[in-house]
């Protein structure tokens, strides 16, 4: 599948007004508040922010695995292959993890079973999905490590986790992930816990399966780099919110909203003459149980003006494909041009 | 929360060469053929070494007073060993140790007191590393109590309040316990610590690693601006070589418990000459989505040898995609390639 023709064809995955919460000691705490995006078919979508952003839990709720309690899906739509995800029985959620939507998390050592084969955990979806069992079974599942790159993938069947390194398990993950061909395979913070080498090999790995598969990707990360890289949409998320949205060069080639502003002036990059010093975002997230009034952003934004502090800016159409949360954002936009000439 | 420190304009060029504003006469720290091992036991009664670790296998490098050496490797490749053999927290088999001209290795326990009070260290983790039945004023003041630093109980709060003035906290704060702390405020809490006893030096060891960028930005501003107020020098040990590139002077690179390349940032970055150096700095995506799509990456086969069977010859040959038969019998030497730049690579050649 190739990225061009999902124009035409109706969304693979929709969300929409999300809410999901967690009932805590302390007070009702929204995780996601309101979100609302679509994943095409066969694209690779971007979810970045940092921690607490509501991110992560976003995903979960998606495969409906918010724990719970404390963890409540309020309300929203979750339309997968236009079903509502949210409506179905239990049991066929089940059907739709694995089959339908696939998921690696960011430590493999901790998603695997440590005392069974890796064998066994391959071909226990392949069992339950495709209904494969015996020879059959063995004989995909050494196909599957096969092609996630693992060598002597008949013999290394045998083996338990503990024997594999970390980049190796997170092959093994992504080979359970991929076995019964999902149409979406969600990556929560998939590599950030490796090293550098082996995170460009895990990543390139999984771009390339996807795109052979025809699978959709949602790259979840705190890392703006492998968006960069690997995205053609992304979603920049704060406080629960989705606050700018759009193509990969559109968001970072000409973010709209103070916080990617700040986020892109962040980090020190490779790919510009170093600077002296960096130009951080001032302050710290905002507490979740006690979000300010107006835009969650605007005590820490330096465009900020009353207005912003008095109402919530919705998330307004910019550019063709651009979307972005903020009553500023002309002016940010402006300015960023500036300052990056 | 701002930071206090005024911020001064007169460093370095835009070019991002940290290098020409440190006076390169003598050396703060001086560190030479260090060797940190690991013996691997075996046996029930009698335990028998079976192996050795040779987690940091004869490392050289000097730091000069207010420079920062970025030590950069990925997990298990020997930099916090390396780190901790210099202020003895690992006792170094062999090789030598100087700071401000005195040899570290071989002293006794108590002869270290008065030497660590002028280095400092900063951990990965403000989570762990913060005592949290401690408040934070007593945890930043500790040092100054076991150096006798402070000699009236009001001298005392006076420097705690200043510290976290410093740091960027204000000193009401040194009521509160760590769990009151956010991240990033924990690791201000941390660097207060470590500078508590007016140090010379730094270890600062995956420092912001675990921060959020947001927060990482802010703490990379609070080292830069403390390291000029105070002429601090760092060792600052990273994995993420944009960080590294940032706030050193120079840069090390350690695969496999040696040092592979070392040079001024500028050049490192510019000009890599050992091939994992190459594969470290092309695996590093960019913030960039047109210059990210346009750009080939090398991308290494395999994993990290074991530490406990490294492979013979060169230690990166059985990953490296220039490898020749040499590669793979007789170990490199770091040589000098360029003016202050040295790779140990068989094939790379000099500038």
């Amino acid at each position: 599948m190739t990225s061009d023709s999902p124009a035409t064809s109706s969304p693979l995955l929709q969300v929409r007004d999300l809410r999901t919460s967690f009932n805590t000691p302390a007070g009702k705490i929204p995780a996601v508040s309101g979100v609302s995006f679509d994943v095409n078919h066969g694209e690779t979508l971007g979810l970045v922010g940092e921690s607490g952003c509501g991110k992560s839990v976003s995903a979960l709720s998606i495969m409906r695995l918010v724990p719970n309690p404390p963890g409540v899906i309020e309300s929203g739509e979750i339309l997968f292959e236009g079903v509502d995800l949210l409506k179905i029985s239990d049991k066929e959620m089940q059907s739709v993890r694995g089959a339908g939507i696939g998921m690696i998390f960011q430590e493999p050592m901790s998603s695997l079973n440590p005392v069974l084969t890796i064998g066994r955990q391959i071909t226990e979806p392949l069992g339950v999905h495709l209904g494969l069992s015996g020879a059959a079974a063995e004989n995909r599942a050494a196909e599957l490590l096969e092609m996630v790159g693992i060598a002597d993938s008949r013999r290394r069947l045998g083996d338990h986790p503990h024997q594999l390194s970390g980049g190796q398990r997170q092959r093994v993950m992504i080979a359970i992930a991929l076995s019964c061909e999902p149409k979406l395979l969600i990556a929560d913070e998939a590599t950030t816990a490796l090293d550098v080498t082996i995170q460009a090999q895990i990543l390139e790995l999984m771009k390339n399966l996807t795109t052979q598969l025809g699978t959709a990707l949602m790259i979840i990360t705190h890392n703006l780099g492998i968006i960069a890289r690997y995205a053609d949409r992304l979603n920049v998320m704060y406080a629960g919110k989705i606050r700018e949205s759009g193509t990969a060069e559109q968001v970072y080639m000409q973010p709209s909203h103070p916080y990617t502003v700040g986020l892109l002036n962040s980090v020190p990059r490779l790919d510009r003459p170093a600077s002296e010093r960096l130009d951080p975002i001032e302050g710290e997230i905002p507490d979740p149980a006690n979000l300010p009034a107006g835009c969650a952003f605007a005590p820490r934004c330096r465009w900020a003006t009353s207005e912003c502090e008095r109402s919530e800016p919705a998330l307004e159409q910019v550019g063709d494909r651009q979307l972005v949360a903020c009553f500023e954002s002309k002016t940010v936009s402006d300015s960023v041009e500036i300052a990056w000439k | 929360m701002t930071s206090t420190v005024s911020t001064s304009e007169k460093v370095g060029e835009s070019s991002g060469a940290r290098g020409q504003d440190v006076d390169r006469t003598t050396p703060l720290l001086s560190v030479r053929d260090l060797q940190v091992h690991f013996p691997l036991k075996r046996g029930f009664i009698v335990q028998r070494e079976v192996a050795r670790v040779k987690a940091v296998d004869g490392v050289s490098f000097d730091i000069y007073p207010g420079e920062t050496l970025g030590l950069v490797g990925e997990s298990g490749s020997g930099k916090t060993t390396a780190a901790k053999a210099v202020v003895q927290l690992n006792k170094p088999g062999n090789g030598s140790v100087k700071f401000e001209g005195q040899e570290l290795v071989g002293l006794s326990t108590s002869a270290m007191r008065p030497v660590r009070r002028k280095m400092g260290m900063v951990f990965q983790d403000p989570y762990g590393s913060l005592n949290p039945r401690m408040r934070a004023g007593d945890i930043v003041g500790e040092p100054l109590k076991v150096h006798g630093l402070a000699d009236t109980k009001e001298a005392y709060r006076e420097q705690v309040a200043s510290l976290m003035t410093t740091v960027g906290l204000s000193p009401a704060m040194a009521e509160r316990y760590p769990n009151e702390f956010s991240g990033g405020q924990r690791q201000r809490l941390g660097v207060a610590r470590a500078i508590a006893a007016r140090p010379s030096l730094l270890i600062l060891d995956e420092s912001v690693s675990a921060l959020d960028v947001s927060i990482q930005a802010q703490i990379l501003n609070l080292l830069q601006d403390l390291q000029e107020k105070y002429n601090l020098a760092y060792l600052f040990i990273a994995h993420d070589l944009s960080v590294v590139r940032h706030i050193s002077h120079r840069v090390a690179v350690m695969y496999l418990g040696k040092i592979v390349e070392t040079a001024d940032a500028k050049d490192l970055y510019e000009r890599p000459l050992h091939p994992y150096t190459q594969a470290l700095l092309s695996a590093i995506p960019t913030p960039n989505p047109v210059h990210e799509r346009s750009r080939e990456r090398i991308i290494l086969r395999g994993d990290l040898p074991s530490p406990l069977a490294p492979p013979p010859g060169c230690s990166f040959s059985t990953r490296c995609p220039i490898a020749t038969d040499i590669c793979s019998q007789t170990v490199p030497e770091l040589k000098t390639l360029a003016p202050n730049q040295q790779a140990a690579c068989h094939l790379a050649t000099s500038v």
